[in-house]
């Protein structure tokens, strides 16, 4: 192309040259000179035609090449952003195929994300975040600017408390108050649950019982929240909330039977210590392993919520129990069912020996509520009144309407994760102490329950002695009460016997009375 | 893995001993006593949850693809048009999650009916069927009973490789706790699905996917809404004085087709249909042995730790002096299920197995 541009060029110049030089000297010389102008005149022209000829190609050729890239990549945006040291960030949008860009690919690739979206070539970027996308699940907005969500918010989740540590009502707290019956109430349970705990924790160092599992430092959230709720709220406990059962009328008699799995345990001696369940108390049984009552109790929320009753279902979880994938099947299912129930986590540090840094890398559990559409606070699980408020709310929220709420209450475990356990191995005797005596819910809610002139000294000393006389005189009666007979062995593994059932139970009844010297001195059947 | 095979059953669903004994080899299937209605096993389930679910307002279905899609093999179809979506739940993809759910629904007082798209995926949430479900009543001592049942197709398919046909009748049927019941005709799909909805304890209900097109002759009484089998009864499906052939499910067609080739050559087969695996019928297993002397048992699963091992030792421990050969045990290959055509087809009992078999207890081949 060039050559011929200069060509014509040349024959422009000579034709300018040439041409006002020219004169009549001779006819001849002129007609020459004419011709030759001529000649000039025509390749110029024809040189030009071509040369414009391939221009329009060439400008065709680079519009497409303009408008691809314009299409693709917002050209403009290109050029502006080359003189950029950094990348600009872009929100989160998925990447769809790529588009080869040539020699911008590589140096890009931050930003391909800009790429995808069809419309920033219809306007300039200013009005990109008033746009909306329409995807499943509904419209989102989007903006060009990429940033990820951190993985953590610059401030923890405050904790909602109402006393403080010197069991004095925080000034402008929001609280749902307490009548003083119920208030004495909460606090002799409080006691009461921990003159339980340390005598059966001493029974069986004593050999007594095969096995204790303590609520130590975690008495305000099983009475507090077992006072928030009505008695028709059905409870799924994991195994550290017997205070919910004791709140509820379970007796000491009762919980030392089952402790001792004797013919009065309800249980029919079928399962471990501390596994206890009632019926009319609407508490479930407790089941070894973990989190397995999260689904359930969004499956009895369901239950509760298509029968129409006035109820909730209430479960419980450790801090360890919430990286079961029970706890994610459980939550998101009761969000998606929009069920009645409330999940309260105990976050108490540890999980046996694993602690919650090692356990999860989020802000606690209270964070997890959002990402399944559920309602969540944080609350001080050694503050009762606030336990008290918090669990009374979310139970109305429930209830009224109809979906589920999440309560993360911090605690700490003082006492050993179960008597298989030896806790100074894995923490500090100090820490262990601190969360004992300066920060022990029942001291601090003590303090605000005597400042109001209702307990004082002499009723504390009362109430202590009373149920340690009441404890005593059960595990001594319980030891003593004979064990469940061998009919219970084949009972309840099907509502009603089964043949080979009732075979293998008349075999081991022949059995017995044929060679008794086999079997313990009053064995009955 | 939606391979359907239609084909007629000779012999399934008759309970007339006599039309048995004067059928012969011409007559075809269609020989039955006039006004006698076919039935496929979908029709047969999908009727038997409707009634049970028009009976009782507690009983509700769940699972996943069990509501707008009718189900993932049609069995709930038409359901969620009838009874709405609160009754038959569609549920996110999580089966630790919703068997839990379930349970708990179970354990609230409602009748749930969970399904697996294939029992495979039910080892995702085997600690709920067994530590939430079968223990439950045994443990809380008679205060928390768990009226729940757990259906869906068991076994091996066509074609769909390890992941997906694994048989878990012995997993299940070990559990004390568990009623495990496994149908073979449209007859015992019904009766032993609405026995087992209206059971209280729970139940596992193993289906089969190949035996969902398939029809089998019904007859009126079975047709009724109050019809209902009684769970422990194994059913003699074939009378016969030589050999017993016990086995479950599928297995039952193959063993009726091997008892028409061994009555060609003579050896006269009884055919017993388990149809409850959990608790097994050891009474009509022994009377069996006990009148023919000589068992085999067939069935699709692994050989090791089978239900086929169950029944032969039941046998020797019962009925020891009446056998007059050595029991026999024909189970799948102790390999995971091969996806090709062939293997797969190695990898399963054929109805040739089951003959050389009985012929070996009959000592007619070695």
């Amino acid at each position: 192309m060039t050559c011929q541009v200069r060509q014509g060029l040349h024959a422009l110049v000579v034709l300018l040259i040439h041409y006002p030089q020219t004169s009549l000297k001779t006819p001849l010389l002129s007609c020459f000179f004419f011709f030759i102008t001529l000649h000039h005149f025509l390749l110029f022209f024809f040189f030009l035609y071509f040369f414009l000829a391939d221009m329009a190609i060439w400008f065709a050729r680079s519009r497409n090449i303009v408008s691809s890239l314009r299409q693709n990549l917002g050209l403009s945006a290109i050029l502006i952003k080359r003189s950029y040291s950094s990348p600009r960030p872009v929100t989160n949008y998925p990447l769809s195929s790529r588009v080869f860009l040539g020699p911008f690919t590589s140096y890009r690739h931050e930003s391909t994300a800009v790429e995808t979206q069809p419309d920033l070539v219809q306007q300039s970027d200013h009005e990109d975040d008033a746009q909306e996308l329409d995807f499943p699940g509904g419209k989102v907005g989007y903006t060009s600017e990429m940033k990820f969500i951190p993985e953590s918010s610059s401030q923890r989740i405050p904790c909602y408390r109402v006393l403080n540590e010197h069991g004095r009502i925080i000034s402008d707290t929001d609280f749902i108050p307490v009548s003083e019956k119920l208030a004495v109430r909460m606090y002799e349970q409080m006691a009461t649950l921990q003159v339980m705990d340390h005598i059966f924790y001493e029974a069986q160092r004593q050999g007594r019982i095969s096995f204790y599992l303590t609520s130590v430092g975690e008495e305000a959230i099983n009475i507090a929240s077992a006072a928030a709720l009505s008695p028709e709220d059905v409870v799924l406990p994991q195994y550290r909330e017997p205070g919910v059962l004791l709140w509820r009328g379970f007796t000491l008699e009762e919980f030392a039977n089952q402790c001792f799995g004797n013919k009065a345990d309800y249980g029919k001696g079928r399962q471990m210590p501390i596994h206890y369940g009632s019926n009319q108390h609407n508490y479930f049984t407790v089941s070894s392993p973990i989190a397995t009552q999260l689904p359930q109790a969004a499956g009895v929320g369901y239950a509760l919520k298509m029968e129409k009753k006035n109820a909730c279902a209430v479960t419980f979880i450790g801090d360890g129990g919430t990286s079961e994938g029970d706890f994610h099947a459980g939550l998101n299912f009761a969000a998606v069912m929009e069920a009645p129930v409330v999940f309260i986590c105990r976050n108490n540090g540890w999980a046996i020996s694993t602690h919650i840094s090692e356990q999860f890398r989020s802000d606690g559990i209270v964070v997890k509520g959002q990402a399944y559409g559920i309602r969540s606070i944080r609350v001080d699980g050694n503050d009762a009144l606030a336990v008290y408020s918090a669990v009374r709310s979310a139970r109305e929220m429930a209830v009224t309407e109809q979906r589920p709420v999440l309560i993360e209450a911090m605690t700490y475990r003082v006492g050993h994760h179960s008597t298989s356990d030896d806790s100074t191995k894995y923490r500090e005797a100090d820490e262990i102490q601190y969360w004992k005596m300066s920060r022990n819910p029942v001291n601090r809610y003590r303090k605000w329950v005597e400042d109001n002139g209702w307990w004082s000294e002499e009723d504390e000393s009362k109430l202590r002695s009373s149920t340690r006389k009441q404890l005593l005189q059960a595990i001594q009666a319980a030891e003593k009460w004979e064990k469940q007979p061998l009919t219970e062995l084949f009972n309840d593994v099907y509502d009603v016997k089964t043949k080979n059932l009732e075979e293998q139970e008349l075999g081991l009844k022949e059995l017995v009375e044929k060679q008794p010297q086999d079997y313990p001195t009053g064995f009955h059947i | 893995m939606w391979g359907i095979v239609r084909q007629r059953a000779v012999d399934g669903g008759f309970s007339a001993s006599s039309l048995r004994r004067t059928r012969s080899a011409l007559v075809s299937a269609r020989s039955y006593a006039a006004g006698s209605k076919e039935m496929t096993v979908r029709d047969a389930l999908n009727s038997a949850i409707d009634e049970e679910m028009s009976a009782d307002p507690k009983v509700f279905v769940m699972g996943e693809e069990v509501g707008q899609y009718q189900g993932a093999y049609k069995i709930t179809k038409g359901l969620l048009e009838k009874y709405g979506p609160e009754r038959v739940y569609d549920t996110p993809i999580t089966e630790a999650g919703f068997t839990g759910i379930g349970v708990g629904a179970a354990y609230a007082g409602l009748k749930p009916v969970v399904e697996f798209m294939t029992f495979n995926f039910s080892m995702q949430a085997i600690d709920h069927i067994i530590n939430s479900a079968a223990k439950s009543n045994y443990m809380s001592a008679g205060q928390i009973n768990v009226p729940i049942v757990f259906r869906g197709p068991n076994g091996a398919a066509a074609g769909v490789g390890a992941q997906h046909s694994q048989c878990y009748a012995a997993w299940y049927a070990s559990v004390p706790g568990l009623k495990v019941l496994a149908p073979y005709s449209a007859e015992d799909a019904r009766g032993l699905l609405k026995a087992a909805i209206r059971d209280p304890d729970p139940v596992v209900f193993l289906e089969n996917e190949l035996l969902y097109g398939e029809s089998f002759p019904i007859s009126e009484e079975a047709l009724d809404s109050s019809f209902c089998l009684p769970i422990g009864k194994a059913k003699i499906e074939r009378e016969g004085k030589d050999v017993t052939i016990i086995t479950f499910s599928k297995m039952v067609g193959f063993a009726l087709k091997a008892a028409e080739k061994l009555a060609e050559e003579g050896i006269s087969a009884e055919v017993i249909n388990l149809r409850s695996i959990r608790p097994l019928d050891r009474a009509t297993i022994n009377a069996s042995v006990r009148k023919t002397s000589r068992l085999v048992t067939v069935e699709e699963g692994f050989p090791q730790h089978g239900v086929c091992a169950e029944i032969c030792a039941s046998v020797v421990e019962e009925s020891f002096s009446y056998l007059d050969a050595p029991v026999e045990r024909i189970a799948g290959a102790d390999v995971p299920m091969p996806y090709a055509a062939n293997l797969e087809r190695l990898a399963l009992p054929q109805v040739e197995d089951i003959v050389r078999a009985a012929k070996r207890a009959c000592f007619r081949s070695k």
